[in-house]
């Protein structure tokens, strides 16, 4: 389970002091990285306006509240200036982040679900199991990402729901690779023979005695899906396939893209909150691939 | 294994990949709610029941669903991919069509980056830890965390209104007439655009892969060998160690060029570029069903002879893995 502390601790002068746990030393490491950090404090920054935001600026996004056009900084009443119709710029904003995000997150658990699951077996049983499962993982990989993901939103009902899944649905392979490889290099390691030998299940040395020391890589991959899903998701609200009815900070800039030249506002600021949020994640995910990495440490 | 044989089993591959990527289309059409019948006229005002009649009829929906199944599954590989509603043409004939657009915008957004990327990733590597290194890694995070639609989108105020020197939609100017000269001029005039923008996500991707690429391979001990023999560092950089770096560069591409439609969805729905992304957006705005799911096959299709074609240049290029 500490292979990883241990191998990072070991070559550390005479006489290591402390080992510490891995996710204890992986934050050491984190903290020391300046762009990591920043990456976090942007996503606090990020969740806090999204929970809190509605709440202080309590103005509906969908309501017409002003002059059409409005420019940014011209009127108090309306701080970042309004839409073709009227709607406050800044009621979207601080509102939109909430389907944006709800989506990457619940897609990516969906991803790493599916792809852990997929990935996993293949890796762990090998043989005809992986044989089939590759198959399949293939079929999805060969199918362009977004534009299956824009089939799926068109043929179903668009809602929240359907944006995960079609995310979901078209960002899991790479997952199921990474889990497969992972999964396939440890099965066949010592610490693991030893468990079979005692008497282990199955599911047992799967899920307590591989996936621990797995996981590093699926956290970092993880972490770097949900920016893909945010992506995804802004695409898709973007070209008008998300849910109409939920306010989003694609859907925005979808709906202002007729008039980019006439009101440059209300499409670039809820394009730089999008990229905000994936900077921040991409950023943390970085820092987390060097913090949860051991053999980056020594560098 | 022979070489042949190897190929042999990787075409078998690619085959059964089409098939089951066309029975992903036909299970689309028959799980989406409603009628197919519908989803194939495409919800369209004019989906009269005669049309309707008509197009249970042409696609046998009225027959077991493994027959229609078969019927289908016939028709794709004679290259009958339907009949678009929308255009009233056939969607093989539309996608032909517009194929040469999107291949010209992906291919020279997708070149370019590479060229860029490399040359930027290879400097960046040479001082991992200088303050210039660290500039590429940061540029390369906000290329890759920027939207694209958005980029595309303040490039087209920035060079449409602020300083309007570029034409921000379309590819040609009607108003422009003359000789394949002005045409070229015209066309090319018409990418720069589209093209830097897609051009952004892909430098950003490469930048970093080479620069990983080539940290990999400076830390070997061929390139010490060299190095000790004492070689210039030029020719260590450029010459020796390139081409090792170069190795996932090259896989990416091909994988990225096959998946060109997906790369271009967006930009060429900015900027109206009349390509396959913008034929899959008005087949959707139009309800044009048989068009959509004809790109997305397609598109599928494009990625596994891509893949199959990178496959079989690294077994060509590679002797050891011929065999494999």
């Amino acid at each position: 389970m500490s292979t990883r502390a241990v191998a990072s601790s070991a070559p550390a002068g005479p006489a290591p002091e402390l080992v510490l746990s891995p996710s204890r030393e992986a934050w050491r490491v984190f903290r020391k990285n300046k762009a990591a950090m920043l990456g976090l404090v942007l996503l606090v920054a990020v969740i806090l306006t999204m929970a809190l935001g509605p709440t202080l600026y309590p103005v509906p996004p969908f309501d017409i509240v002003g002059r059409p056009f409005t420019g940014p900084f011209e009127t108090a009443a309306l701080p970042l200036g309004s839409d073709y119709l009227g709607r406050d710029i800044l009621a979207g904003m601080v509102v939109g982040g909430r389907a944006t995000v709800a989506v990457g997150l619940a897609a990516a658990a969906i991803t790493v679900t599916i792809g852990l699951m997929v990935g996993a077996l293949a890796g762990y049983y090998g043989g005809w199991v992986d044989e089939v499962l590759s198959r399949f993982t293939e079929i999805f990989q060969v199918m362009p990402s977004l534009l299956f993901a824009m089939v799926l939103m068109t043929l179903f009902e668009p809602s929240l729901f359907t944006a995960v899944m079609a995310i979901g649905m078209v960002t899991w392979t790479s997952t199921a690779r990474l889990a497969r490889a992972e999964f396939m290099r440890l099965r066949k390691l010592e610490y693991v023979n030893a468990a079979r030998a005692l008497g282990a299940s199955h599911l047992r040395l799967m899920v307590r005695e591989i996936l621990p020391n797995a996981a590093p890589p699926l956290i970092v991959s993880a972490t770097l899906i949900i920016g893909v899903a945010i992506l995804f998701e802004a695409g898709l609200s973007f070209l008008g396939l998300s849910d109409p009815n939920v306010m989003s900070w694609g859907l925005m800039i979808g709906s202002n893209r007729k008039y980019v030249l006439d009101a440059w506002w209300a499409v670039t600021f809820p394009g730089f909150a999008i990229f905000l949020t994936v900077l921040a994640v991409s950023l943390v995910g970085d820092g987390l691939n060097d913090a949860l990495n051991p053999k980056l440490h020594q560098r | 294994m022979g070489f042949t044989s190897v190929i042999s089993k990787r075409l078998a591959y690619a085959l059964g990949l089409i098939f089951a990527v066309l029975t992903i289309n036909f299970a689309l059409i028959h799980a989406a709610p409603g009628d197919p019948a519908m989803v194939i006229a495409g919800e369209m005002g004019g989906a009269d029941q005669a049309t309707l009649d008509a197009i249970r009829k042409t696609y046998g929906l009225d027959r077991p669903i493994l027959e229609q199944y078969a019927t289908y599954v016939g028709r794709a590989i004679q290259g009958d991919l339907g009949q678009s509603y929308l255009y009233n043409q056939p969607v093989t004939t539309l996608i032909l069509q517009r194929l040469p657009a999107t291949v010209l915008l992906v291919l020279s957004a997708l070149l370019s980056a590479i060229a860029v990327g490399t040359i930027v990733g290879v400097w960046a590597s040479r001082r991992p830890h200088s303050v210039g290194s660290g500039a590429v890694t940061v540029m390369s995070l906000v290329g890759y965390s920027m939207p694209t639609f958005w980029t595309g989108i303040l490039l087209v105020i920035l060079f449409g209104k602020i300083i309007p020197i570029m034409p921000i939609a379309g590819m040609r100017d009607v108003r422009i007439y003359g000789g394949w000269f002005v045409t070229t001029l015209d066309v090319l005039h018409h990418l720069v655009l589209p093209a830097f923008t897609l051009a952004i996500v892909y430098m950003a991707q490469y930048s970093r892969l080479a620069r990983a690429s080539m940290l990999e391979v400076l830390g070997s001990d061929y390139i010490r060998t060299a190095r000790a023999k004492g070689l210039a560092e030029r020719l260590v950089i450029w010459k020796h160690a390139l081409r090792n770096a170069l190795m996932p560069v090259v896989t990416i591409a091909g994988l990225q060029f096959g998946n060109l439609v997906s790369g271009a969805v967006l930009v060429e729905t900015v900027f109206s570029w009349p390509g396959l992304g913008t034929l899959a957006y008005d087949s959707i705005l139009g309800r044009d069903y048989p068009t959509l799911l004809g790109v997305l096959f397609f598109s599928s299709v494009l990625v596994i002879v891509a893949n199959l074609l990178t496959d079989l240049a690294y077994r060509w290029i590679d002797p050891r893995l011929r065999t494999r």
